[in-house]
This record gives C-alpha cells, structure tokens and sequence, in this order.
C-alpha cells in the first residue's frame, strides 16, 4: 500500500512539474500589446459590433494571426492599416478618414450645430423685439405704479 | 393652417424616409475595394488533384467566375443548384476556392451534389481568402481577361443576380 501511494505521490510531482502557465497567444508579449492596440481600432467584418482584438469568430482569429506575422516582420501601423483597408475598406476602421467622400461625416454633426444655433439665435432675437414692442404706453405704466401702491398699503 | 405647423410634419417625413432606407440596408454588404483592381496572385493547390496548382494567372485571357465556398457553408447549399445551371450553360470557366476545409468534407459535398467547378483551388488555411477580403461565405468575384476583379457578389448568388447582373456583366467582358 505504502509503495502505490508513494507511486502515486511521485506521478502527481510529475505532472506538476510538466505543467506550465497558460501561454499567451504570442510568445511576444510586445508584438502582442501592438497587436491589441491596432486591432483594437478595427472592426470585425463577422460581428461587426465587435472589435477585431475582442472577437472570437474564426476570420478575426486568422486576421490576428496575418496581424501577427506583419507585426514580427516589423510593418509600421500605417502599413498594417493599409492591409486590411486594401482588402475590406475603410469600413474596417472605427476611425474613418477624412476624405471628400467622409466630409459630410465628420462635419455633418457641426453643421448641424451652426444651423441650430443659428435658428436660436434668431429665435431669440425675434422674441425680444416682440417683448419690447408688446411694452406699456405712458399712461399704462403709471395705472401700474398706482395699483402696485395701493397694493403695499 | 399655417406654414409653420407643417414644420415638425415634414421633419418627420424626412426621419420616415432615413429609416425606410437604412432598413433596406444589408449592413453585411461591404462594398469591396478590390472591385476594378488586380485579382490578387495566389498559387495553391487544387482540391482533386492535390499535386496539381492553381493561379489566376493559368485563366489570363478568360473572363471567369471565382466563387468561394466550403463544405461547412450552409448557404452554400443554396447556392449550389444555381451553380450548377451556370456551368451547365458553360458561359464562362467556374472556379471554386474552397475556403477554410477538410479535403474531404469538400469532395464529399461534391461528390453527393455534383460539382459545378471546372476546378477548385484548396485554401486551407484561408489566407487566399484574406487577400481576396472574404468575410463571408459564400463570395464571388467576376474576374476579367486582364486578371482585374470587376464585380463582387456577397452572399449566396441567386438565379436573379445571376441572369440579371452576373450572365450580362460576363457576356460584356468577353467582348473587349
């Protein structure tokens, strides 16, 4: 009996001993923190809710790993950028460039602004002209101070 | 009634009709921006005969359809049956790029539904795929004699998208 626990107590050394950690997904932890950064920008095509670097549908897996590889051979970001617009469109970055055909995008909100303020602006321009024109003749103000008199009595 | 009353009427109209357009909208269509560019170079083996290669470049010349499937693609299947009408009336060479699958899940489809390729290029490990900008099987690109992408269809082709955009788009191609 004793010698089958010891056997036991020895395998299970064993197994300790082979047992590692939990790899990370590259053996680079810097390739793989530029890898998040970038991928962090871009959408994936599958679920297009989520990021490319929080996604786990089988494309955004094989496009980490292209990342990956383009990454190691020491591609700057731009170039990786390229890449994947050069292949799904701008519509894989979550920051659309500026461009003749995005304008309306990222100055619509502000022209919209500048119209609104605009229409306030106006609004109440108006609305204070209205005001002093609707004010009390002479003779209107002094029944006013009058009654007010009376009033503090 | 004034001019003015009907202010809020016509924004609401106006919101109505944003809606009614974004609703019609498949956000899963990407435009590609591979369309009118070089039909990326690949050199892969062939899923039949796995000694033998295929490249774009073996079909300079043709105008040709490239179609992506796999055997684990359940639209495929709806598909299929539209494929095989389009090599029967052999308008144009039908390539297939099996995308991402066993060899032999891939000819067991074949095998049990026919098969409409006139050869089918094997991506396992799907980096064809990526270059083609593949999100979505099934996905097929019209390809001119010059090699350059000139339409991209997402989705399962249909018998109307392929008497009414793909047949005539081809039959023009062939022309120049």
């Amino acid at each position: 009996m004793k010698t089958l626990y010891a056997l036991v107590l020895v395998l299970l050394a064993c197994g300790a001993a082979t047992a590692k950690e939990a790899t990370l997904l590259a053996d680079d932890p810097v390739v793989e923190q530029r890898l998040i950064a970038i991928s962090e920008e871009m959408r994936c095509l599958v679920c297009q809710n989520e990021s490319l670097a929080g996604s786990r549908s089988d494309l955004a897996m094989d496009l980490r790993r292209e990342l990956r590889t383009l990454i190691k051979q020491g591609k700057t970001d731009a170039e990786i950028r390229e890449f994947m617009v050069s292949r799904y469109g701008d519509f894989v970055l979550y920051r659309p460039p500026v461009k003749p055909t995005t304008w309306l995008l990222w100055a619509g909100p502000f022209g919209l602004m500048v119209v609104g303020v605009g229409a306030l602006f106006v609004y109440l321009r108006r609305r204070n002209s209205e005001i002093a024109a609707s004010g009390l003749t002479d003779e209107e103000s002094k029944r006013v101070e009058a009654l007010l008199k009376e009033g503090e009595k | 009634m004034n001019a003015k009353a009907l202010i809020p009427l016509v924004l609401f109209a106006v919101l109505v009709g944003f809606l009614a357009v974004g609703l019609r909208l498949d956000p899963h269509e990407v435009p590609s921006p591979l369309v009118n560019k070089p039909a990326p170079a690949f050199k892969i083996a062939q899923l039949e005969q796995p000694e033998a290669q295929f490249s774009p470049e073996d079909l300079k010349g043709k105008v040709w359809l490239l179609n992506v499937w796999a055997s684990w693609c359940v639209a495929c299947r709806q598909e299929h049956p539209v494929l095989m009408d389009f090599a029967r009336a052999q308008i144009a060479p039908l390539i297939g790029l099996d995308y991402k699958d066993q060899r032999k899940d891939a000819l067991g489809v074949l095998k049990r539904s026919g098969n409409p390729y006139d050869i089918t290029a094997f991506d396992a490990d799907g980096r064809v795929g990526i270059d083609y900008g593949v999100y979505g099987v099934p996905e097929s690109y019209v390809i001119d004699k010059a090699g350059v992408i000139r339409y991209k269809h997402i989705g399962p082709i249909t018998t109307e998208a392929l008497q009414k955009t793909i047949i005539p788009l081809i039959n023009e191609l062939k022309k120049t």
